[in-house]
């Protein structure tokens, strides 16, 4: 079980995040943090023709938030908005348990899985998403207007 | 330890706990959570089941047998709490649901009443939220300035600052008596005692010290003292302010309603005598009873054997910490209390908490509720393992085998 939480590639992103840093203005700078337990993760995204032109991020954690910045931000840089919000909902539903992982869908994200089994930790590995979908539809770049459940 | 007092047995102990009898099949749960919560006694949980089964009723109102009883119950817990903290008087006893609403009521109605634009209420760095926030909050509202009495990098107060700080201004000094993160234990009494001379008054947050030390309102000479009954191995929603009367005859309620008037009419109110002027509506009846029945429990041990014993295995504990590679652990040493803030290589303290849960050891990650702490000591989330009268020796070494298993996790040797 803690082998399947503590995925050496999760260590690895927490260790060497990919994309850990700040964009040069113009930017989407939106913050997420849950304050029961002060992870905190800041994304800052430039958007052009409806493509995330490149994305990074900051903030403090445990190993899973971190990670789970780390790999979204690899997932979404120059992928289309339709694609991300799509890539959204489908890590969501998969930390919640909705769907099993799928990693020829969604890569190493799938790893994440494993916090299911640690229901306290899901909300750790959600911040990054939740996050992003929050600057999704605080900057009016949302395409498809379906309601999202904050669980975790 | 007192070679007069024969020590405590933590194993013995555990037996009067329902909670480390439940899991048969399992290790049994190793809770270092105390600073959060303490388990509760059979002799508590079953006071209370006894009575809401036969002697529920509203107190201080029904002409009745069984009301009569509740009210007997009720204020009998009152005079216990009086008895337990050496209070002059049983009406300096206010039941509250908590060391929060405690600390609220004194910044609600004695804070309204009292401050004035430019007076200064002195808290220290090391407050937890729940003597921080309603102090921000009154100082904001009355026009009063919050003056911060900084720790020391070891995280102990110095009575000279405070000398220091103090003015002709100053209201309040509003102090914890043991830290929640730094198991620091401040002098008091001192602290009580310069604050007077000054002209001030003081409050002592008991949360973290009711269950762990003797208290002695009288002795510490403090004008307010609150705790929780729940860190004492009693009910939640229960707790207790201590005031003066001297002080507490000064200040109108903090909640109105039922229970709390001597006297209405459409133009007039006139306020009841304390401690009822400060307990609008039903009280805590049946939680209060489980206090007294909590009281009850911490003195059959001993206050100052539980105090002894406490002191004993926080000196192990400290040194079995300091064994630990690339711990660091927060706060003073050596004399401190059972309360350990520590951080562990670069692992987050919430992956320490979860690899510790997956061998049942139980113990808190976080901000504690003291994020200027936090930011003071450069360290937001710290994991905290803290003490109480049924932990012993053998926990703290199997809490030392579950962080050399987390660095294990990790990656380290």
């Amino acid at each position: 079980m803690l082998n399947e939480l503590y995925r050496e590639i999760i260590l690895d992103h927490y260790r060497h995040p990919r994309g850990r840093g700040h964009l040069d203005p113009p930017k989407i700078v939106q913050e997420g943090m849950n304050p029961l337990c002060g992870d905190e993760i800041t994304l800052e995204l430039r958007v052009d023709g409806g493509i995330v032109e490149d994305i990074k991020f900051s903030g403090q954690g445990c190993s899973i938030s971190q990670a789970s910045a780390s790999m979204l931000v690899e997932a979404v840089r120059g992928k289309r908005i339709e694609e991300v919000e799509s890539l959204i909902q489908q890590v969501l539903a998969m930390l919640r348990g909705e769907t099993e992982p799928n990693e020829s869908q969604i890569g190493e994200i799938a790893y994440l899985a494993g916090v299911r089994q640690f229901p306290v930790r899901v909300k750790c590995a959600t911040l990054a998403w939740h996050t992003l979908e929050e600057a999704l539809q605080q900057h009016d770049l949302k395409k498809s207007p379906h309601r999202t459940d904050n669980l975790g | 330890m007192a070679a007069t007092q024969p020590s405590l047995d933590a194993k013995e102990i555990r037996t009067q706990f329902p909670f480390f009898q439940k899991h048969p099949e399992m290790r049994s749960l190793i809770y270092l959570d105390n600073a959060a919560t303490t388990q509760k006694p059979y002799s508590v949980i079953e006071v209370v089941s006894h009575f809401w089964a036969h002697h529920n009723a509203n107190v201080h109102r029904g002409s009745y047998g069984v009301g009569s009883k509740a009210s007997e119950l009720y204020e009998g817990a009152r005079a216990r709490v009086a008895r337990f903290l050496n209070a002059r008087e049983m009406s300096e006893i206010i039941f509250t649901r908590g060391t929060t609403e405690s600390i609220n009521l004194v910044a609600n109605a004695w804070g309204r009443s009292h401050l004035k634009p430019g007076d200064e209420i002195i808290l220290t760095e090391m407050e937890h939220h729940a003597n921080l926030i309603p102090w921000l909050c009154v100082a904001k509202e009355t026009g009063a300035q919050i003056v911060v009495w900084p720790i020391t990098a070891e995280g102990r107060l110095e009575l000279e600052t405070l000398h220091s700080l103090l003015t002709e201004r100053t209201r309040l000094v509003t102090v914890t008596h043991i830290s929640n993160v730094l198991g620091t234990i401040n002098p008091v009494a001192d602290i009580c005692r310069i604050a007077h001379e000054a002209g001030a008054l003081c409050l002592v947050d008991g949360a973290q010290s009711v269950a762990h030390t003797p208290i002695d309102v009288q002795a510490i000479g403090c004008d307010f003292f609150a705790f929780s009954g729940h860190k004492a191995y009693g009910p939640t929603g229960i707790g207790v302010l201590y005031g003066r009367r001297e002080v507490l005859e000064t200040m109108p309620p903090f909640m109105t309603g039922g229970g709390m008037i001597r006297s209405v009419s459409w133009s007039h109110v006139n306020w009841a005598e304390i401690p009822m002027r400060f307990e609008a509506g039903t009280p805590p009846i049946g939680e209060a009873v489980g206090l007294h029945a909590a009281l009850d429990f911490i003195d059959s041990l001993g206050r100052a054997r539980i105090e002894a014993y406490e002191h004993e295995l926080t000196h192990y504990a400290l040194q079995r910490l300091s064994e630990v590679p690339g711990l660091k652990l927060y706060g003073p040493q050596p004399d401190r209390a059972g309360i350990f803030a520590f951080t562990l290589e670069d692992i987050h303290p919430h992956d320490i908490a979860t690899i510790l849960d997956t061998r049942d050891i139980a113990i808190r990650s976080g901000m504690h509720c003291a994020h200027p702490l936090g930011e003071r000591l450069g360290q937001k989330a710290t994991a905290r393992a803290s003490l109480a009268v049924y932990n012993d020796t053998d926990h703290i070494d199997q809490l030392i085998d579950g962080l050399h298993y987390v660095r294990k996790v990790f990656g380290y040797a």
